[in-house]
């Protein structure tokens, strides 16, 4: 039984990091054709070329980032004084304004990019990064919301009544009572929204038109290219930033904290 | 300022950029389906791209061969996730390892699992030159197509890649709610492991366990990267077809693009009812 479930373990580790094992090969390999199990020749050809001007991938990488930083800015801004507002008070329409916050989740970015294309046309919001911003937040603000929601409808408003009583002012019982107690929350919101908009891919080549060209943009255009090698080392720069990011906030995302609560529940 | 008034504010931009944006975007894919646009002089509605779409046998293959994409999958990373779950849940060493391998999957994007699942599968990919290297096959062609292949089995592998983690983190946060006392009174009580699980832990386990199949499948339904590296010419995954008839040179195929989108949000609304469904149930359990 033990050694089953041993076997059993180790199948879905291995299944777990399998897909990233070619991509990481690719990217140092020289030339590697069927049938060779491995590359003849190890190279860093493709990682000086990836890093250089000719592909793109550098300027691509700050854009995906600035793209992400900004959508999250909004999403933070929006989605926590909404996410207090759907945590702590009751009041009519609030399912539907739940509802509303939550179909982005399920209906596709296809759907809604499709039809919005004609107005951002309009707008002159089409081939922009601005543009691109906006429909980020169509994914990622829901996401602040749910979690903000969930620390929310745990956070004792009690605290910052007698701040307030003795004397704080709004400002001082915000940066001194609330700040403190939603901040892991406000991380983990932020994370999710930064990540979502990292790997949107529809909505962006929507809106973007091609012109806006972020990582998975490019990534896909290279993969379709037959250049594995390149491929490789810009995909591991693509998945690079989040990686750090769950190593430098893994204590955040243990399944146990209260700010994982809204996420779960949903 | 008045309760209302900050209640107001509060959820004001929210409720703006979401309805805007989202519902708007909505509204004017129904309006341009149903070629009904004042702006631009159309000014009679009708379902004539309704009537093109759903006639049309391109349509409906794309249809059923999404549908099949999304529920295997997530069948199969379903059942997957829950037996990962109770496997980490039952060992010490390694359980944090695969923990973080879960997080870590979460946040790679589509695409690059994506590209890894064809350098892993496709007729000159790592497991075709395994097979090659154990003599089973002697040239690309003779490995079975398991991507480009109009089952879409290669856009289903990444599909469960991605989804079992995702599934599994849910299911493993509300074991830790749940804790072990249900199936321990059972156990007490003269239930083998395999009822007490079936009939203590299982149901507890089954509303948080739809839900977030509901959404890996809302997921697999409407992406589009996926299935255009990974899928067949023919049959294309239904967001394919739409973004290709949407893109097409002939502009009349436009509202064919956005009654597709029409049709997919339909089923989407679908499932958020089913969502909300599975979600009242969790509160309850």
């Amino acid at each position: 039984m033990t050694v089953l479930r041993r076997v059993a373990l180790g199948t879905l580790i291995l299944w777990l990091i399998l897909p990233l094992v070619p991509l990481a090969i690719w990217s140092f390999a020289k030339g590697w054709r069927f049938p060779a199990l491995l590359p003849n020749e190890f190279t860093l050809h493709a990682w000086h070329i990836a890093l250089s001007d000719r592909t793109g991938a550098l300027h691509s990488l700050g854009l995906t980032a600035a793209i992400a930083t900004l959508t999250t800015l909004i999403a933070v801004l929006i989605g926590v004084p909404a996410g207090r507002a759907l945590g702590q008070h009751r009041f009519r329409g609030k399912a539907a304004i739940q509802a509303l916050i939550l179909a982005p989740l399920i209906v596709p970015g296809i759907a809604v990019g499709l039809g919005l294309h004609a107005v951002f046309l309009r707008l002159g919001l089409t081939n922009s990064i601005p543009g691109v911003v906006l429909v980020h937040l169509i994914p990622s603000l829901p996401y602040m919301i749910l979690v903000m929601t969930g620390i929310f409808a745990t956070h004792d408003p009690a605290f910052e009544w007698q701040a307030r009583s003795l004397g704080a002012t709004p400002w001082q019982t915000f940066r001194h009572i609330t700040l403190p107690a939603i901040l892991p929350g406000v991380i983990v919101g932020a994370l999710f929204c930064f990540l979502v908009s990292w790997s949107q891919y529809i909505l962006t080549l929507l809106i973007g038109g091609g012109r806006v060209q972020t990582l998975p943009l490019l990534l896909f255009s290279f993969a379709t290219s037959g250049r594995n090698d390149l491929t490789g080392a810009i995909a591991l720069i693509y998945i690079l930033p989040g990686i750090l990011i769950l190593v430098l906030t893994a204590r955040y995302i243990s399944g146990t904290h209260p700010a994982l609560a809204g996420v779960s529940r949903t | 300022m008045t309760h209302r008034l900050r209640l107001f504010l509060m959820l004001a931009p929210a409720v703006a950029v979401i309805g805007l944006l989202f519902g708007g975007g909505l509204v004017f894919a129904l309006m341009r389906s149903l070629n009904y646009m004042p702006v631009i002089g159309l000014h009679d509605p009708s379902f004539a791209a309704y009537h093109r779409v759903i006639t049309n046998p391109d349509f409906l293959w794309s249809f059923l061969l999404t549908f099949h994409i999304a529920f295997t999958s997530t069948l199969i990373a379903a059942l997957l996730a829950l037996a990962a779950a109770l496997l980490i849940r039952a060992t010490r060493t390694g359980r944090g390892l695969v923990a973080f391998l879960f997080q870590l999957n979460l946040t790679v994007p589509h695409i690059v699992g994506a590209i890894g699942i064809l350098y892993l599968f496709s007729q000159s990919g790592s497991f075709a030159r395994l097979g090659y290297a154990a003599g089973l096959i002697t040239r690309p062609a003779d490995f079975p197509a398991l991507v480009f292949d109009p089952a879409a089995i290669g856009i289903m592998l990444h599909y469960v890649w991605k989804e079992v983690p995702f599934i599994g983190l849910v299911i493993l946060a509300q074991m830790q709610t749940i804790g072990t006392d249900h199936e321990s009174t059972a156990r007490t009580l003269g239930a083998t492991p395999l009822q007490a699980f079936r009939h203590a832990l299982l149901p507890l386990l089954l509303p948080g366990l739809t839900a977030a199949s509901i959404i890996a499948f809302a997921f697999a339904f409407g992406a589009y990267e996926i299935p255009a590296l990974l899928g067949a010419s023919y049959p294309q995954a239904l967001p394919v077809l739409a973004y290709r008839s949407f893109t097409d040179v002939d502009l009349a195929s436009r509202p064919d693009a956005m009654a597709m989108a029409v049709i997919i949000t339909c089923v989407s609304a679908a499932l958020i009812w089913a969502y909300t469904r599975a979600l009242r149930a969790m509160v309850r359990a």
